[in-house]
């Protein structure tokens, strides 16, 4: 094991070119992956009432959306391919070391994936070779592999967080595995969900948005308000719900993870009543030109406004992670939540009152604005939870520079994906703007139909 | 048989089927390549995209399979390998995404210049991607992986004479495989003559690759003499079933059996990277480390081996209705349309 830490430090070099093609790399897919467990949910809904109703502009939106569908799904299953790749290319120190602990549940994934990738050739290719009824039906095995999958990696990663299930002898190797045991400890439920959830908010507000924008331009018709009023509907069901278990999930981290804890809210010293800070700079032990909510932290975390919140002092120094881009981040995903909620709570008050969408013209362009800040809310909690873990790659035991691949040229690694990435990038943006303005692009099912 | 070889072998399936499923998925892009013109090209191209259209992304979750099941069972064989071997791998990696990305926006797009961009992206990474992933196989196979992180060449561990062998015959094997499988595509659709020149193109590319093969023998005797040791000892009788089935496909090929030509296709190239594994037993990384040395501990192994029994009785009936499904001659309702 000394060995093998010894040729990996050699590697540190690479530190930070594959930190930044690692986040770069979730950072994109993890767009697609909220498609991938909210989607299919969500169009199979809207295809299930337009064919009980005979309602026409509900059929023509699942059919939109199954196209839309097949794009988002191409890109999420492309990019994490790319994933699958990277955690050994990039941190065979990980892999080496604990992957008979954690590597489990990707098995598990790979199957989940496996079930969502058939059913989604049968849903988007079956359209005319299926009765609507065996049509509707292959749609849940893939919202269910959709949402397994998505529980398989969150727990993979709330491993990192909280490492469980195994033993190291006085070596540092890892002995007596227990991979079920590692897939639930005590970070896995509370993250799993606050992702599920973040998935149908981004999905439900990014599909929202396009129809927004559509009838702020003028079409204000049946289809784009259905188009508007559904993914809301599912998002807006959602954004109150993640208020509490965001609670919950703070909580689990005050537990768990008190440096990250700390460095979410810039404390360094260890406080009762602690307060609740927003913005601000940290510099040389302590948070400048911030807000603070008194006794904010306190009470968030213990309930109690003198309730003690250890502060990063209590951690040796280089074993902080880089708190401005933590607390920051922070806020950005509470702060741009808040703002959904809001959006949220508008829309159900109309609803619940009038039966309609509030007139304004100021809140379509909220919902317009909505898909962008729950995609930015989401990427920024990752930001939060992943850096904030650091320097450790798995919590307490492994440095991320000791995990990091000694190979050389890691670096050039970098620049390509990046290069890909931003050619994929725009080439999605304009395949799913023509989807999104034209009627007249051919369907996967049409295409068997064109014979 | 030792839970690690079990373990072992159920991700070596998962290589062959995704060898066999995927490779003839590569292969289909091989051949839109090589279609020609835009209008002399276009009914061999929408022949292919209709017979890849709804398995493509199942075709391709059997690499993701071997990765996963490779790290938690062996893992430090599978970080030493693909930290080593990363260049070819991230090639790979990006051909695929070259490849599905532009596989399913093409079929969004309306403007003929888009399509045809987004076409030649699709074909030219159906070439480059089992390229690379031959050549890393050529490089596990030949013993240019060394056991520990960090101790092998980035570059010699693929740019080496067995590695272009292994990229070479990965190319023609999913070329061969796509025209095989897409004879019988045609014929069922009843488009007899593109059935005819499937079936010429996989008369062709088995003669290139049995050349390729037979003038593999001397590279792998001057590179590679473990495997060549293994291949030509052990491995025999199963690289003379891979020659067998390979005689007995042209066979069937001539008298146009398509179905039966499948699955002595199927069982050739299966066959070939069966002769490497029986060739290399019991070693993982040649030339030292066994398979019991890398494999993981026991409860992982066994929790490995439920999931893997267990996902199988998910995979297997979802796999086969997929197939069956679209397999099946399209309903009168689809052909016209309504």
């Amino acid at each position: 094991m000394a060995g093998l830490e010894f040729v990996l430090a050699e590697g540190a070099g690479n530190l930070l070119p594959a930190r930044t093609q690692m986040a770069l790399s979730l950072g994109w897919h993890i767009v697609f992956a909220c498609f991938g467990i909210a989607f299919p949910a969500i169009v199979v809904f809207t295809e299930w009432r337009g064919h009980r109703r005979g309602d026409e502009a509900l059929t023509r939106l699942a059919h939109t959306w199954a196209k839309a569908m097949g794009v988002l799904f191409a890109a999420g299953a492309v990019s994490g391919t790319l994933l699958s790749f990277e955690m050994g290319i990039l941190w065979p120190g990980l892999m080496a070391r604990f992957g008979e602990v954690f590597g489990f549940p990707f098995v598990l994934e790979g199957f989940a994936f496996f079930v969502e990738a058939i059913f989604v050739g049968v849903y988007l290719f079956g359209w005319n070779r299926l009765s609507p009824r065996a049509h509707m039906l292959s749609a849940l095995p893939m919202v269910v592999a959709g949402i397994a999958g998505a529980f398989f990696v969150v727990s993979a990663n709330a491993w990192m967080n909280n490492p469980t299930g195994f033993r190291l002898d006085e070596r540092g190797d890892v002995v007596d595995a227990r991979p079920w045991a590692a897939m639930f400890g005590p970070s896995t439920w509370p993250q799993f969900v606050h992702m599920w959830l973040a998935a149908f908010m981004v999905t439900g507000f990014l599909v929202a948005s396009v129809y927004a924008i559509g009838m702020l331009r003028g079409r204000r018709d049946r289809y784009h308000r259905l188009g508007l009023l559904v993914p809301l509907t599912v998002a807006a069901i959602a954004a109150p719900v993640q208020v509490g278990v965001g609670d919950w999930i703070a909580n689990t981290v005050a537990d768990n993870q008190p440096a990250k804890l700390a460095a979410m809210e810039a404390q360094y010293e260890t406080t009762a009543g602690a307060g609740l800070s927003f913005g601000g700079i940290y510099r040389d032990d302590a948070l400048h030109y911030a807000l603070e909510i008194p006794y904010g932290l306190s009470l968030l975390i213990h309930h109690d406004p003198s309730g003690v919140v250890p502060g990063l002092a209590e951690v040796p120094a280089d074993q902080r992670p880089p708190v401005n881009v933590v607390h920051l981040s922070y806020n950005a995903m509470v702060g741009l939540g808040t703002g959904l909620l809001l959006l949220a709570l508008w829309f159900g008050l109309v609803w619940w009152r009038r039966r309609r969408l509030p007139r304004t013209d100021w809140f379509l362009r909220a919902v317009a604005v909505s898909g962008v800040a729950a995609v930015v809310a989401m990427e920024a909690g990752w930001v939060t939870t992943e850096v904030g873990r650091q320097p450790w790659i798995v919590y307490g035991l492994l440095r991320t520079a000791d995990a990091v691949s000694p190979a050389p040229g890691l670096g050039w690694g970098l620049v390509a994906v990046l290069a890909v990435y931003t050619v994929l990038t725009v080439f999605t943006v304009i395949v799913l703007r023509r989807l999104a303005r034209g009627r007249d692009t051919r369907a996967p099912q049409e295409l068997e139909e064109a014979r | 048989m030792t839970l690690a070889e079990a373990v072992l072998g159920a991700a070596f399936v998962g290589l062959v089927a995704y060898a066999l499923f995927g490779g003839a998925d590569f292969g289909g892009g091989v051949w839109d390549l090589l279609a020609g013109g835009t209008e002399r090209g276009r009914r061999v191209r929408d022949r292919v995209e209709r017979s890849i259209g709804p398995v493509w992304e199942a075709n391709h979750v059997w690499l993701i399979f071997v990765l996963v099941v490779l790290w938690t069972g062996f893992p430090r064989a599978f970080a030493a390998a693909v930290t080593t071997l990363y260049v070819p791998l991230t090639l790979a990696a990006f051909g695929i995404i070259a490849r599905g990305a532009a596989f399913a926006y093409r079929k969004s797009v309306d403007t003929p210049g888009m399509r045809r961009f987004f076409g030649a992206a699709f074909a030219l990474s159906s070439l480059l991607t089992p390229f690379f992933l031959g050549a890393v196989v050529g490089g596990a196979a030949s013993g240019r992986v060394h056991r520990d992180v960090g101790g092998g060449d980035v570059v010699g561990s693929w740019v080496n004479p067995t590695s272009a062998l292994g990229g070479t015959l990965a190319v023609l094997a999913c070329a061969y495989l796509a025209a095989v499988f897409l004879c019988g595509d045609a014929r069922r659709d009843g488009e007899d003559d593109l059935a005819e020149a499937f079936r010429r193109r996989a008369l062709l590319t088995a003669a290139a690759t049995g050349a390729v093969g037979l003038a593999g023998i001397a590279v792998l005797h001057a590179d590679a003499p473990l495997l060549f040791t293994g291949l030509t000892g052990r491995g025999l009788p199963v690289v003379l079933l891979s020659a067998v089935a390979g005689s007995v496909a042209l066979v069937l090929l001539w008298t146009r059996r398509y179905t039966a030509a499948r699955i002595a296709s199927a069982v050739a190239v299966s066959a070939i990277l069966v002769g490497w594994a029986v060739g290399q037993y019991p070693y993982v990384l040649l030339p030292e480390l066994t398979v019991e040395q890398a494999a993981a501990g026991r409860p992982t192994l066994l929790a490995l081996l439920v999931a893997l029994c267990a996902g199988a009785l998910v995979l297997g009936p979802a796999l086969t209705y997929l197939y069956v499904l679209f397999q099946r001659p399209a309903t009168a309702r689809e052909r016209s349309g309504v």
